[in-house]
């Protein structure tokens, strides 16, 4: 096996491509579509497996690395490796294709080889953002992450979709503009794309300061809007009502955070201290705000997504917290979070197939009808509003903890706060949903409990959403290896003597 | 000690229980339910027994540590462990003890419910958060049961959740408690940077290389763990969800809300007793809300109609003296009266379940009455437990309350006021226990009480072995138990002091028997009496009867303004209007070049990405300048405030 560790990467880039390829050529019957894009995406799972099954935990730096010339002017190298930072992050990509296309396997009704096809060169894109080393290959994937999200929230969209999709395309493509003439100016100065080679010239000054604090801004913002990050996020609401749930599960928070950890303030350690009040400030707002918006929604897509902006501020908050224990709590969280948000997408969207409403008041009582929707919604809320023993709390924990003695004891009181506000809105919506009085709409229609399928997906994501609570090592082992916050007075002694702030505490190895 | 008998059995075996009857019991037969339900606690309760039988009174704890840690991540080391000492051993027996009691009650309580293997599952998850919280050696996985048993008592107050009421109280309690938590949290946060640990052991070891380390930062810790204790231990100012939970099945509002889980606060400050004991102020404040609470539950009790509720809210004032014991250094004292009220106070729900269940669900005490003739065994036993939470000797109540007096007397001039606030609690107590008593079993049977079920043995069966301990189980004297759990609460109990105890004795012997008295007149010879009393204060009678309106101030001065602000000023004002705005200013203009550049175009995918790329296209410019400077200004205006 380890024979393949040299072209993993490639081929977990290439399966769902050429899945893709197959699905848009496969005549729409017989639900072949979903069949084949079914088929590629657990095969791509389980290549995503062989990275943790042959991951070297003690050695920090790239692993499973390939690195050829691809264009020989401008200097563009095929350069893709995993670290401890993305590798369980690709794994994850590659658990929640799967689940997606449970998730889209009754709801995508028409047109479906156009879906999956999307829907797997989507993946690829994803792949390739967590794994490109090179510059120009990484924001390739980057962009091309957005087109099938546009153009599926577009065809797909459950009431207004061209306006979502619009939204969710101003906000996005626009600061990738000037994420592409940074990336160009950086290219500029040291005729490399590469990610090492460029983080190694900019810790040597070969860069202007004012130069730097604008490109590293034009990064930032290109993240912030994609994780998102108050006062960034409104596109968010109406993609998630509108997006189907295989989309709207994948649409936040990962790609923008890690992106945030490893190119923003990967490669702009002195900017990002700067930025860093900043963020952390914002970061505080999405959490309170969030939460407080979460609490008054009537419809649940947009509950969701307000709860996703407070959970993913919380991550913002680590990783500008800029602590050791901070980064592997936020890489920790992506993880959780988007296993959590993927179980209650997928539940919330069986709902939603049966009454076509999202409209919460209508609901009510569904406990004694949907027994088993009705347990594991409660399970997945319960992770996500951090209660110990399930994933969300050890991640919370670890962030709150180190922002607390790390970074600030003021903007960590605040962040906890949170924490009640996220048991508030969670259970008043399960009660809404789930307890009370059977609701006549709920009276009027038969209801089906979750098929086999989505149990097949949804029992081994609450499992897992225990054993990531009970046995964090088993991943915080990879991810250590792979975070490295910046060091206060670390690499330019020039450009310390400008920096306002310092963080001290434990980010000192 | 015995290879064979592990820590972890204690919390497994319930918790192999709760998967076994939670994800399959709807398919199982009734007696397998019932037996694995009953199965669970009495092996962790054989353990228990067996433990507490090996381990000598002065032994050191017994540690058992998971060798993989749990958290290790930065310099945060958290591992599983279990920490057996002679406190958590106590715990451990009540716990265990009283708990498997109330299970076997349940089996007659619940048998014709729906969800019977749904509720014996949620019981023995209970158990299992229960005994982890009990046996926890560091405060995170302490946080660990603490939090869960939370979860197990939303999902029982919730457990009939069609009715609305229910699932109102569950999750009520729920969210009360997450505002305690967020002190638990912080306070362990201040532990972490202080200490740099979570470890019980470590954290003692620590301070005793420091003896004159006093106050500041520990005073701060340990007000942030007292207000995650007034949470679970529903004390001023957050007791306002135990009274609604006890929308929950009788047997559940026995165990946790009255014998079991709501003294986890009192636990969690006798186990982080060192903190305590380096802050005099932190011990002040514990007394004054253990007192206050103790005092103003009562008065509200004076005046309830509901049997839970009085209940209730007389487990809300018992808890507050165990705050007030542990608020004058007295910790042992704290755990005694902990262990005596499981005891009664779990029979006076049973009793109470027992009225409830042969009245076909009357819970009104006003339609009640005469019933001592035809439930003789409930009448006896739940006079006894009467008797003992009213602390007349020699029932367990006396000795346990009479300690905590005492104990607060001798504290200085701030324990002399509590004593003495102690003191007339103990005549509210006496009073409308005894109102409770005579409203029940006394005067005339009600034309709906005529024909009363018989209760079952199931239920009668524990109620008597509770009755006996409700008697019996103070006979062991503070002196004695004081003494057991010195290694662990490390505060020799204060020797007696002849005359004036004796004096203090007699004080709280004559409080209750005037609290009888004034019930007996009250409510015996001359019912009419009661109605007239509150006609003559009615504002004071109006006032505790709606409980103070606590409720409805909380809900007016924290959960409207929230909402209220979330809607209108963060939802409407900057998300839609603001925010919103100008998102679709952009949007606009991208219409309008989409619009004219359509007329060119046709085919409907084409067209879409035309008109978005065209409309990005021209906004590029005009977005990009200002947006980046406005991001630069705010950045650099922080910037400039962090440098001076």
């Amino acid at each position: 096996m380890n024979a393949m560790n040299g072209s993993i990467l490639t081929l977990i880039l290439l399966v769902p491509l050429a899945g893709a390829i197959l699905t848009a050529l496969a005549p729409d019957r017989l639900k072949l579509p979903n069949w084949i894009a079914l088929l590629t995406t657990l095969v791509t799972f389980l290549l995503t497996l062989h990275l943790p099954a042959h991951f070297q935990t003690g050695q920090s730096g790239f692993q499973f690395e390939v690195n050829r010339l691809w264009i020989e002017n401008p200097a563009i190298n095929y350069h893709v490796g995993v670290d401890g930072l993305s590798m369980w992050l690709v794994v994850l990509t590659g658990l929640l294709a799967p689940v997606g296309v449970v998730a889209s396997w009754n709801a995508i009704k028409n047109r479906s080889q156009v879906f999956y096809a999307l829907f797997l060169l989507q993946q690829t894109a994803m792949f390739g953002v967590f794994i490109s080393l090179d510059l120009m290959v990484y924001y390739g994937f980057w962009e091309l992450s957005l087109v099938p999200m546009v153009i599926l929230i577009a065809m797909y969209g459950r009431k207004d979709g061209p306006k979502a999709a619009l939204k969710f395309f101003l906000f996005t493509f626009i600061p990738s503009a000037p994420l592409l003439v940074a990336l160009l100016w950086l290219y500029a100065r040291t005729g490399s794309f590469d990610f090492t080679a460029l983080q190694n010239a900019i810790a040597h000054g070969w860069f202007p300061a004012a130069g730097l604090y604008w490109a590293s801004l034009a990064f930032l913002v290109a993240f912030a809007v994609k994780v998102p990050v108050f006062p960034l996020h409104g596109w968010l609401a109406d993609s998630f009502s509108e997006a189907p749930v295989a989309l709207a599960m994948i649409i936040a928070g990962k790609l923008g955070l890690y992106s945030m950890l490893r190119f923003h303030v990967g490669l702009f350690p002195e900017q990002a201290r700067m930025l860093a009040p900043l963020l952390i400030a914002l970061a505080v707002i999405g959490i309170l705000y969030g939460a407080c918006l979460a609490l008054v929604q009537r419809d649940f897509w947009r509950l969701m997504a307000f709860a996703a902006l407070s959970h993913l501020s919380l991550i913002t908050l680590a990783i500008y917290g800029l602590t050791l224990t901070g980064w592997q709590g936020a890489v920790y969280q992506i993880l959780n979070h988007s296993v959590v948000d993927a179980a209650l997408f997928l539940l919330l969207g069986v709902l939603y197939d049966q009454y076509a409403t999202s409209q919460i008041n209508a609901y009510g009582g569904l406990a004694t009808k949907l027994p088993r929707t009705a347990t594991l919604f409660v399970v997945a809320s319960l992770a996500m509003i951090g209660l110990p023993m399930l994933n969300g709390f050890v991640g919370e924990f670890l962030i709150l903890s180190s922002t607390f003695t790390g970074v600030s004891r003021g903007w960590a009181i605040a962040a906890a706060l949170g924490v009640i506000l996220g048991a508030a809105y969670m259970l008043w919506l399960v009660q809404r949903l789930f307890y009370g009085q059977t609701s006549e709409m709920a009276q009027a229609k038969p209801a089906l409990d979750v098929r086999f399928g989505q149990q097949a997906v949804l029992w081994p994501l609450t499992l897992l959403m225990l054993v990531m609570g009970l046995a964090p090592s088993l991943w915080l082992a990879a991810i250590q290896t792979g975070v490295h916050p910046p060091r206060a007075g670390g690499v330019a002694a020039a450009t310390q003597s400008v920096l306002p702030i310092s963080l001290h505490g434990e980010d000192l190895r | 000690m015995n290879a064979l008998l592990h820590l972890w059995l204690i919390p497994l075996a319930p918790f192999a229980g709760f998967l076994i009857n939670g994800l399959l019991g709807r398919k199982l037969p009734k007696p397998l339910v019932t037996t694995i339900g009953l199965a669970a606690p009495l092996v962790s309760l054989a353990v228990v027994f067996t433990l507490g039988w090996l381990l000598p009174a002065q032994a050191a704890p017994l540690v058992e540590t998971c060798p993989q840690p749990w958290i290790d991540a930065g310099l945060l080391h958290v591992n599983f462990s279990f920490v057996l000492d002679q406190l958590s051993l106590v715990m451990l027996m009540v716990v265990t003890g009283v708990g498997f009691l109330i299970h076997i009650y349940s089996v007659g309580y619940m048998g014709h419910e729906e969800g019977y293997a749904r509720y014996f599952s949620y019981l023995n998850l209970f158990l299992f958060f229960m005994t982890v919280l009990v046996l926890a050696g560091n405060a995170l996985l302490m946080f660990v049961g603490w939090e869960g048993v939370g979860l197990a008592s939303y999902l029982l107050i919730g457990f009939y959740f069609e009715r609305k009421s229910a699932a109102d109280a569950g999750k009520k309690a729920f969210i009360v408690n997450r505002i305690g938590d967020f002190g638990f949290l912080i306070g362990m946060f201040l532990l972490l940077a202080n200490f740099g640990t979570l470890t019980f052991s470590e954290i003692g070891a620590r301070l005793a290389a420091n003896p004159g380390w006093q106050g500041g930062v520990l005073t701060v810790t340990a007000l942030c763990l007292l207000l995650g204790a007034t949470g679970k231990s529903a004390q001023l100012p957050l007791y306002i969800w135990l009274p609604d939970a006890m929308e929950g099945p009788t047997p559940v509002s026995a165990l946790i809300h009255a014998a079991t889980m709501v003294t986890a606060g009192v636990y969690m400050i006798a186990r982080t007793h060192v903190l305590f004991d380096h802050s005099p102020f932190a011990l002040g404040v514990v007394a004054v809300v253990g007192a206050a609470t103790a005092l103003l539950a009562a008065a509200i009790a004076l005046v309830q109609n509901d049997i839970k509720r009085v209940l209730a809210y007389s487990t809300i004032s018992q808890l507050g003296y165990m705050f007030l014991a542990c608020g004058v250094a007295a910790y042992s004292a704290g755990i005694f009266h902990l262990m005596t009220h499981a005891f009664f106070k779990a029979l006076l729900f049973l009793a109470a379940g027992s009225v409830i269940h042969a009245l076909g669900g009357e819970q009104d005490l006003r339609k009640m009455g005469g019933l001592w003739r035809k439930m003789p065994v409930t009448f006896a036993t739940m006079t006894a437990a009467v008797l003992a939470i009213s602390g007349f000797p020699p029932f367990a109540g006396f000795f346990s309350k009479d300690a905590i007096l005492f104990a607060a007397f001798q504290h200085g001039e701030l324990g002399r006021a509590l004593w003495a606030v102690g003191l007339f609690t103990a005549l509210l107590t006496s009073f409308y226990m005894f109102r409770l008593w005579y409203l029940t079993f006394l005067g005339e049977p009600h034309d709906e009480t005529g024909h009363p079920h018989a209760t079952p043995w199931w239920m009668l069966g524990p109620m008597v072995i509770l009755g006996l301990l409700s008697i019996g189980g103070g006979w062991i004297g503070i002196e004695r138990f004081g003494a057991l759990l010195t290694p662990a609460t490390g505060k020799p109990v204060e020797a007696a002091g002849g005359h004036l105890e004796l004096l203090l004795t007699g004080a709280a012997v004559v409080a209750g028997l005037l609290g009888l008295l004034i019930a007996d007149r009250l409510y015996r010879q001359r019912p009419a009496a009661a109605r007239e009393l509150a006609e003559a204060l009615p504002h004071g009678y109006k006032l505790l009867v709606n409980k103070l309106y606590v409720d409805e101030f909380y809900g007016a001065v924290v959960v409207k303004p929230l909402q209220a602000i979330s809607k209108f000023v963060l939802e409407w004002v900057v998300d839609v209007a603001v925010l919103g705005g100008a998102a679709w200013l952009l949007a606009g203009i991208a219409t309008l070049c989409g619009a004219i550049l359509q007329r060119w175009q046709s085919g409907n995918l084409r067209s879409y990405a035309a008109w978005l790329a065209a409309g990005a296209a021209a906004l590029l410019l005009f977005v990009l300048v200002p947006w980046m400077s406005v991001l630069t200004g705010l950045s650099l205006i922080h910037l400039g405030v962090a440098g001076h």
